[in-house]
């Protein structure tokens, strides 16, 4: 399935102990591709990563970098480099010789030692900091620091551990498009481990969503957060209602099913083939259902549009949104709603146990196997 | 870690560390509680002044008033061949057992605190063992191993007796010293492309050294004045403790070793200081590879 990737995890599993913490994984990261993992805590992906840089070693399976195997290679042997979750500047040495720690073998001249060291503390927009030691910096210093003196070689493969986890959010959201962009800019393949999805949704080009040390999905962002192919994903990724349902009709790509107390709902199949009869989940994303005081016009209730009434339970004013949670007849868990405050929010705390009706296309329902 | 519970020295690390934190409250206060520490601190010190004291009184007995000041018996001192060589020999002991106890240390702390392995609690439990049997079994012990090997007593003999109890010491130092960083530090150097050794050289060492330093200070101590296995092993080479308790039987020769002790004294005043510079720079170290 990889034979031609550029990295290419060959059923590869890890066991300490009784626990096994990597479950014969196996895909494959192209070329200048920005690869996320993610995951809860746990759930193998910093085991994964740590296979690739060569601090852990597979209990079975193969890795290949560039079709060089590196399973049983150790770490300074390997075309990657990484950058901590702790950064692990070297708290002895200036960031001159941190960034140029990897050039002793070169044996460079002085100027030549300079001119490289320099010419990376501008790509990370630190020029000037030659002489500064690790305690005089910044934590978002800190990693830039750990992202020269892991790029000054111009390794193969970026390996990226939570590196954006010690920084406040404001710094965090800007690292994150100048990593983007520094990514771009270097054309070096990234494999970052984060357990943060809109960190992950905003960088990637692709992201493994992994769980108890498997990887349920790899996919686009865009994919993973519009068609989720199981409740898992659907779950981790953003948020999700979920509705019990039968299939009761396929036709040219949408499918008609019977969602108990909801009554008929209609979906679009994406592709994904259902049998009549068969038991499904359809899932919703809160952001995709419209809230409103009045009831549809009847000209409104045909077509690709779902409606359904409900009792309004609660509201949070989050100011740019709101989130509203409904109660439907039959359903035990609130629908969640996400509306933009366009306008001044017409539902308020006061607007509790007011009727609602509620409403999403067909396209917003992801149809998913029950499990 | 169950060591530092265990260990003498821990004490001395937590009692520090304790007035470090406590200072700035409990500075204004002088109540009963500080009554008892001068109490406390004039019980262990106030006797060990006395032996200054004597040593620059001009009288071989040991008693008040105080007869008049004198240097003779630093002159003196120098001058006996006994003393001097009682003293280079527990130099010749204590050098050695300093640097392989530390060397063995920090191999063993390395161990301990950077890999896996089965058994590894009873591996520390088994090398620090030698901190709570008696010396005098161990010196027991190893008298008969030795007489059964036929090695003959020598300074070479209570140098391998010292080994174990300097190795644990060292080894508790170093762990402490290798828990305080971060281990991705070693790591980040394996990922730019150094082996073990050179990462051990350029990362590891650098930041090791002033736990190195105190380890080597206080092994030479703890060698330099063990008594009971030098007792058992020395054969006919005294080192120094066993040459000043034997002179103790000549009344006449007590305020030579009042001025050697005097001199000590002061010796490991300046070494302990020194130690504890070396430990500052280490908390200096510690606060710096923190996120």
């Amino acid at each position: 399935m990889n034979a031609n990737a550029f990295i290419a995890i060959d059923d590869v599993s890890k066991d300490f102990g009784t626990v096994r913490a990597v479950d014969r994984v196996a895909f494959g990261i192209a070329r200048g591709e920005f690869f996320s993992l993610l995951g809860p805590s746990g759930c193998g992906k910093t085991t994964l990563l740590r296979m690739l840089a060569g601090f852990e070693f597979p209990t079975e399976g193969e890795i290949y970098i560039d079709g060089q195997a590196m399973a049983s290679e150790p770490p300074e042997n390997r075309p990657v480099n990484m950058v901590f979750q702790s950064y692990a500047i070297f708290p002895h040495l200036t960031v001159r010789k941190n960034i140029g720690y990897s050039l002793r073998r070169d044996r460079l001249s002085r100027v030549e030692f300079d001119r490289k060291v320099g010419r990376m503390l501008e790509l990370i927009k630190l020029p000037g900091y030659e002489e500064r030691k690790s305690h005089e910096l910044s934590g978002g210093e800190r990693q830039r620091v750990a992202l020269a003196r892991a790029l000054i070689r111009r390794p193969k493969v970026l390996l990226l551990d939570e590196p954006l986890g010690a920084l406040d959010k404001q710094l965090r959201e800007q690292m994150q498009l100048e990593l983007r962009d520094l990514q771009r800019e270097v054309g070096i393949t990234f494999v970052f481990v984060t357990h943060d999805q809109e960190e992950a949704l905003t960088m990637s080009d692709r992201i493994a969503v992994m769980s108890k040390g498997r990887y349920l999905q790899i996919d686009t962002p865009t994919q993973l957060y519009e068609a989720p192919r199981s409740r898992e994903v659907a779950a981790f990724i953003g948020s999700m209602n979920f509705f019990d349902a039968r299939v009761e009709e396929v036709a040219d790509g949408h499918a008609r099913v019977a969602a108990g107390p909801l009554g008929h709902l209609r979906a679009a199949t994406r592709a994904k083939r259902f049998s009549v009869g068969e038991t499904v989940l359809a899932a919703v994303r809160p952001e995709k259902i419209t809230i409103s005081s009045r009831p549809p016009a009847p000209s409104d209730a045909s077509g690709g549009t779902n409606f359904v009434k409900g009792v309004l339970d609660a509201t949070a004013y989050l100011g740019d949104r709101s989130h509203h949670y409904i109660r439907l007849p039959g359903v035990d868990k609130p629908v969640a709603v996400s509306a933009q405050n366009l306008n001044p929010a017409e539902f308020d705390v006061e607007s509790r146990k007011r009727d609602v009706w509620l409403n999403w296309s067909s396209e917003a329902v992801v149809l998913l196997r029950a499990t | 870690m169950t060591i530092r519970d265990t260990a003498p020295v821990a004490s001395g690390e937590a009692r520090t560390k304790t007035r470090a934190r406590r200072a700035p409250d409990a500075a204004p206060r002088i109540g009963a509680l500080g009554v008892f520490a001068v109490l406390y601190l004039a019980f262990i010190y106030a006797p060990v002044l006395f032996i200054p004291l004597f040593s620059f009184n001009d009288s071989t007995y040991i008693a008040f008033p105080l007869s008049g000041f004198t240097t003779e018996w630093y002159v003196t001192m120098s001058r006996s061949d006994g003393l001097v060589g009682a003293l280079t020999n527990s130099i010749k002991v204590a050098t050695p057992a300093a640097v392989v106890s530390t060397l063995l240390g920090t191999l063993a702390a390395k161990a301990v605190t950077r890999y896996r392995m089965p058994g590894m609690e009873a591996v520390v439990s088994f090398i620090m063992s030698p901190l709570v049997v008696p010396a005098i079994i161990v010196g027991v012990a190893l008298l008969i191993i030795v007489n059964a090997i036929g090695i003959e007593l020598s300074l070479f003999t209570v140098f391998l007796a010292h080994l174990p109890p300097c190795t644990a010491f060292a080894m508790w130092i170093m762990i402490s010293r290798l828990e305080g960083f971060d281990a991705a530090i070693e790591e980040a150097s394996r990922d730019l492309g150094e082996g073990p050794w050179m990462t051990f050289w350029r990362v590891t060492f650098p930041l090791i050294v002033p736990g190195v330093v105190a380890s080597l200070l206080l092994t030479f101590t703890i060698s330099f004045d063990e008594y009971v296995l030098a007792s058992f092993l020395g054969g006919s080479e005294p080192t120094l403790p066993i040459y000043i308790y034997s002179q103790l039987r000549f009344p006449w020769q007590l305020p030579n070793v009042l001025a050697l002790a005097t001199i000590l004294l002061f010796a490991s005043f300046a070494l302990v200081y020194i130690a504890m510079r070396f430990r500052n720079r280490g908390v200096q170290f510690k606060t710096t590879t923190g996120v």
